[in-house]
């Protein structure tokens, strides 16, 4: 058994765990945070998305226990103070599920490529990947989102609503 | 996943000790490859030697103009670094092109080099997979292997390497640093990786004890007018049919400096020698790409389901480099 200590939306947490656990069980199983989806189990799907430190990851291929000390964010912690992240609804408004098994994942995960986009980070759909100030257009949102698989098809409306949200004033 | 034990090394002397002390222990990066391979019982370490607290995570400027990356650097990060996107765009592009933006977020750069293959049958513990189990056989041959090799392969393997950051290191002539107990060695990104011969489990020239600790980028002027172009059965989250990474410099009609690699033919990351020989102070035309390419992929041999692989190639490498004529640089 390993100790681990990480905050979870804000909670912090402690808990023995063998260390082949992955971060997926842990909340999922251990903490009962059952937003999180698990998909394949093996990094092809994005069901699995949380972010750490603000960073999108796979939880379902990251093992717990490296993962010690850091701030875990799930789809149960990103609305603030009582009201919906501006994804949420924009997904609810947009049309950006269907079944809604994906779609904590990609709203994690779209947290995250907001983030990486703002901080100026290309795509390999970028032309020129030294450029700055890089448009987020429809076609950089479906490459940065390609980790996020989603079966019901539900993709225009998850381009749209990510859309929205990136063009509307913060 | 069968169990093992943990440790995390605070420094690389405690992770050398750790792994020359440690029957099977093995060093873990992202994991993303790792894990997946022990849950399908691949990979059986007794120990995990956590690496990622490592201050292996800097991208540094050498003096000379070349770049210094430790090994824990993520994946994503090392994409998105000012330096790489500047000097050398098909490494930026390269690394863009793998895996998923959440996977590049966890992978490191020594992970990545020794990710293993895709070959769905070393995968298959029911298979027969000489990579696996040496001597067992190769269920690919005659099997699925649209994904498989046309360069170096053997009669024991046909697998790939399945890397895109390591094609555009071979054509940067990258170093790899590596260190153990015994001390540091360099070694050229072109000695790293082998091909399968008679021994496909043996993949690269990294002793079992080896901690992977930085790569380095020469400096390269050609580098900064480069591009990397990859083929594949969906437009993204998919591994290489055929990559090219090419770096293309041309002076008044004459090709003066070339460097071209292609990902997705063989068990390393191919340098195109044959191609970059004959392209140096030739004209910089379309015949001349046609018969480089040609050339290079001239001992190819496929099988039934990726023969096609080889004129993939060809065409592929002739349309990056027309691309980087026409176009100019990724960066
Ligand atoms: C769904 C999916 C799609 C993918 N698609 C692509 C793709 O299109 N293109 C592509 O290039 N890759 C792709 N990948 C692979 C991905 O790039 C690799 O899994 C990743 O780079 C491995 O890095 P890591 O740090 O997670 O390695 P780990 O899983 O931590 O380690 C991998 C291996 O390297 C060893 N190791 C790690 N670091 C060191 C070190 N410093 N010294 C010595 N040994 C070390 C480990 O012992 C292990 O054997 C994909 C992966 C997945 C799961
Ligand atoms: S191609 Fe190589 S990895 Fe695949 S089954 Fe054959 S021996 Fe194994
Ligand atoms: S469950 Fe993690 S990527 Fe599919
Ligand atoms: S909404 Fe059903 S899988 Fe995406």
């Amino acid at each position: 058994m390993v100790e681990i200590r990480m905050r979870v939306n804000g909670v912090s947490e402690s808990l023995d765990v063998p260390p082949w656990v992955s971060l997926l069980d842990v909340l999922r199983e251990h903490l009962g945070l059952t937003g999180t989806k698990r998909g394949c189990d093996q990094g092809a799907c994005g069901a699995c998305t949380v972010l750490v430190d603000g960073e999108r990851i796979n939880a379902c291929l990251a093992l717990a226990v490296q993962y010690t000390g850091r701030d875990i964010t799930t789809i149960e912690g990103v609305a603030g103070g009582g009201d919906p992240h501006p994804l949420q609804t924009a997904f609810i408004r947009d049309d950006g599920f269907q079944c809604g098994y994906c779609t904590s994942g990609q709203i994690c995960s779209a947290i995250g490529m907001l983030a990486e986009h703002g901080a100026g980070s290309a795509s390999a759909v970028t032309e020129h990947v030294a450029a700055t100030g890089i448009a987020l257009s429809g076609a950089e949102i479906r490459e940065r989102m390609s980790g996020n698989l989603c079966r019901c098809g539900a993709y225009n409306g998850i381009v749209r609503a990510i859309q929205d949200v990136a063009e509307s004033p913060r | 996943m069968r169990p093992f034990a943990y440790v995390s090394a605070p420094d690389v002397a405690t992770a050398v000790r750790a792994i020359g002390t440690e029957p099977g222990a093995k060093f873990i990066g992202g994991g993303t490859n790792l894990v997946d391979l022990m849950r399908e019982g691949v990979e059986r370490p007794g120990t995990v030697i956590d690496i990622t607290a490592l201050p292996l995570t800097g991208v540094e400027e050498l003096p000379g103009g070349g770049v210094r990356i430790g090994a824990l650097v993520r994946n994503a990060h090392l994409a998105a670094h000012r330096l790489i996107r500047n000097r050398y765009p098909l490494l930026s592009q390269a690394i863009l092109t793998g895996a998923s933006a959440q996977l590049r977020n966890m992978a490191t750069a020594g992970g990545n080099l020794l990710q293993r293959t895709r070959c769905p049958y070393f995968y298959d513990g029911a298979a027969a997979c000489n990579k696996r189990e040496p001597g067992s056989g190769c269920d690919a041959m005659d099997g699925f292997n649209r994904n498989h090799g046309v360069l170096g392969v053997s009669d024991s393997c046909i697998a790939t390497h399945p890397s895109d950051m390591c094609v555009a290191l071979a054509a940067l002539d990258a170093i790899v640093e590596v260190e153990s107990v015994r001390g540091v060695r360099r070694v050229p990104m072109a000695e790293f990786h082998r091909l399968p011969g008679d021994t496909p489990h043996l993949e690269t020239t990294l002793a079992a004890d080896e901690l992977v600790t930085a790569v380095e980028l020469p400096a390269l002027p050609v580098a900064a007018t480069s591009r990397y172009r990859k083929v594949r059965d969906r437009a993204s989250y998919a591994f290489a049919l055929v990559s090219v990474a090419a770096a293309l410099e041309v002076d008044d009609g004459t090709v003066t400096a070339v460097r071209l690699a292609l990902g997705g033919v063989a068990a390393k990351p191919w340098r195109a020698y044959e191609a970059e020989r004959i392209l140096l102070g030739a004209p910089a035309t379309e015949e001349s790409f046609r018969r480089a390419a040609a050339a290079e992929l001239a001992p190819a041999t496929g099988r039934p389901q990726n023969a096609f692989k080889i004129e993939l190639a060809r065409r592929t490498l002739v349309e990056t480099l027309r691309q980087l004529l026409t176009e100019g640089s990724a960066a």
